[in-house]
């Protein structure tokens, strides 16, 4: 079975603070740390897994980002991916979950496969738009949110398991090709080997650009996005916590006697 | 303007709640609001949507039963093509995620996301959705076109009492394809462990901040401490720290305890969903800017490592005397 995977380098945003930019439409990415989308590390692991489990299939990983994004790739690649393409272009930037869907399927229409893994969302923009209306300018069927996927006949069906409310998981049977917007938890990320990091290293990325891939750049991009964004804002939060200032010691103190008060120790 | 459409939701028996908030929503935009309704044997939420729309398109067919993208994509389709509406409200749910992309796509008209507050100008709407988890408001303006599609994060809008009562009016199912190539198989309820944390009167909600599996003893001592269940965010869950049926949120549990002490915890909307219901809500988080601190009570701004166990102290402290 071939299977195809993408993924995207976006910044860590968690645990850091976050500024908007002078422009008003972006944020400032200098103090930040960039790595692979979280969802998209699990695409990543079950693609090759799933290939260690039947013992034959390849994993193609295609990225659309800058050069930076070559370290998200090669760490795919050294967990155990075969073959590489970077998209690449002025014309892609700026775009949304369905810009992006455009490019990865022109890219990934003239390869053979069985299963197109993405993350299920990005951390960065949160749309969750890539797996389904990729799937439907691919022609075939998807499913998001899987965290579970048994293949019942290679290159035929498989059985997944999606992510619901409330823990529920639903249960369908899909013909392949598809594609699948994997979930986080439905696997355990391995590291790269040392030794698998040297041979990515030497491993080349195919770099291809809108017209390589037939489209123009009006159908990419920010100008063949859904919608544009006007502005950034920061989030207009309710009253604010109460903040217990002091060194560990005293806050730590103050809390526990908010605790007492309250009867709640 | 042209009318609403705005997708029921159910599942199980069930209609979402984010179905009720998006009729409400719609209402307030103007334009005639048409609840679509695809099941079967669901005739009981036919007549509840009716309460809230002026009018319920209702199509009863096994092919409904449960939910299934590619049925409900070509009856929405077909019923957009026949009916123009001017807008589509789908939840933002594990189901309008899977349908509304392809949706859009299949039609060809524009699509916004996990919308958290929407304007309209004219017939144009001009949505608000969140970025980098919930830390920055994002404004967008849409392309123009005929129709516009978006999901609807729950809560974004306020469920009213019913103030309508809309025709109910049966379609035939305009579906007759072949859509085995997705079949539903069943559900599967998650697994029972020994805490059930939605009964717990206080819990310690641990997060990514933990950072290691070898770090739990911090915050296991503090729940030791306080006589706490662990609760958990997703990260934690995924990293299998913890059992799932510790994970907090939309696609975890909902809980509503005494206290809920929120340690290292970021504040997704996703986790926030399934914990906002507690009485004392507290959060040690590094990040001054994390969403949590929005919701909380009380907060400390510090390094949990260097709170948390300070705060152990001081309560062994209190219980002792």
């Amino acid at each position: 079975m071939n299977m195809v995977v993408c993924v995207k380098r976006v910044p860590d945003t968690a645990e850091s603070e976050v500024h908007i930019d002078a422009s008003g439409k972006d944020i400032d990415k200098s103090r930040l740390s960039f790595g692979i989308n979280e969802c998209d590390n699990y695409a990543v692991e079950e693609a090759i897994q799933i290939k260690e489990r039947l013992g034959e299939g390849t994993v193609t990983v295609i990225s659309l980002g800058d050069k930076e994004s070559d370290e998200v790739i090669r760490m795919a690649l050294a967990k155990g991916g075969d073959e590489a393409i970077r998209l690449e272009d002025e014309a892609f930037k700026g775009g949304d979950g369905f810009a992006v869907a455009k490019a990865l399927a022109a890219a990934i229409k003239g390869l053979e496969y069985d299963i197109v893994f993405t993350g299920a969302l990005a951390d960065d923009d949160g749309y969750a738009v890539v797996p389904a209306a990729l799937a439907e300018l691919l022609g075939v069927p998807h499913a998001t949110y899987v965290k579970k996927v048994e293949i019942l006949e290679p290159g035929k069906r498989a059985k997944v398991g999606r992510e619901l409310e409330g823990g529920l998981m639903e249960f369908l049977e899909i013909d392949l090709p598809c594609v699948l917007g994997i979930q986080t938890g439905i696997n355990e990320p391995r590291y790269a080997s040392f030794k698998g990091i040297k041979q990515a290293a030497k491993k080349e990325i195919a770099i291809k650009s809108a017209a390589d891939l037939g489209l123009d750049a009006s159908e990419v991009g920010e100008a063949g996005s859904w919608a544009a964004l006007e502005k950034f804002t920061p989030p207009v939060v309710g009253e604010m916590a109460e903040i217990l200032e002091g060194e560990p010691e005293e806050t730590a103190a103050k809390l526990a006697a908010i605790l007492k008060e309250k009867g709640l120790v | 303007m042209k009318d609403i459409f705005v997708l029921i939701e159910h599942r199980r028996g069930e209609m979402r709640d984010v179905s009720v908030e998006m009729l409400c929503g719609a209402a307030k935009l103007g334009g005639t609001v048409v609840a679509v309704l695809l099941g079967k044997d669901v005739d009981a939420f036919a007549k509840k949507a009716a309460g809230y729309a002026d009018k319920v398109l209702y199509v009863n067919d096994p092919l409904f039963e449960n939910y299934n993208s590619e049925a409900y994509q070509k009856a929405l389709s077909a019923l957009v093509k026949e009916h123009g509406p001017g807008l589509v409200l789908i939840g933002n749910t594990a189901q309008g995620v899977d349908l509304a992309p392809a949706l859009a796509v299949e039609l060809g008209v524009p699509l916004v996301t996990d919308i958290t507050a929407l304007e309209m100008e004219g017939d144009k709407p001009k949505p608000t959705r969140t970025f980098y988890g919930g830390k920055l408001d994002a404004h967008f303006t849409m392309k123009d076109a005929d129709l516009y599609i978006l999901t609807v994060r729950e809560a974004t809008f306020t469920a009213e009492d019913p103030s309508k009562s809309g025709e109910i009016v049966k379609v035939d199912n305009p579906v007759t394809e072949d859509l085995s190539y997705r079949k539903f198989v069943e559900y599967v309820e998650p697994e029972v462990g020994e805490v059930d944390i939605t009964q717990s009167t206080l819990l310690v909600g641990v997060g990514r901040g933990i950072r290691e599996d070898k770090n739990m003893p911090v915050v296991e001592e503090l729940a030791q401490a306080l006589g706490a269940d662990l609760a958990a965010s997703r990260a934690v869950v995924d990293a299998g720290w913890l059992p799932a049926d510790r994970q907090v949120g939309i696609s975890g549990k909902t809980v509503k305890p005494k206290l809920y002490l929120a340690v290292g915890i970021s504040g997704a909307f996703q986790h926030v969903t399934g914990m906002k219901g507690s009485e004392v809500i507290v959060a040690i988080n590094k990040d001054p800017d994390a969403p949590i601190f929005g919701i909380a009570d009380y907060g400390i701004v510090d390094d949990l490592f260097k709170v948390v166990p300070k705060l152990v102290e001081k309560i062994k402290e209190l219980k002792g005397a």
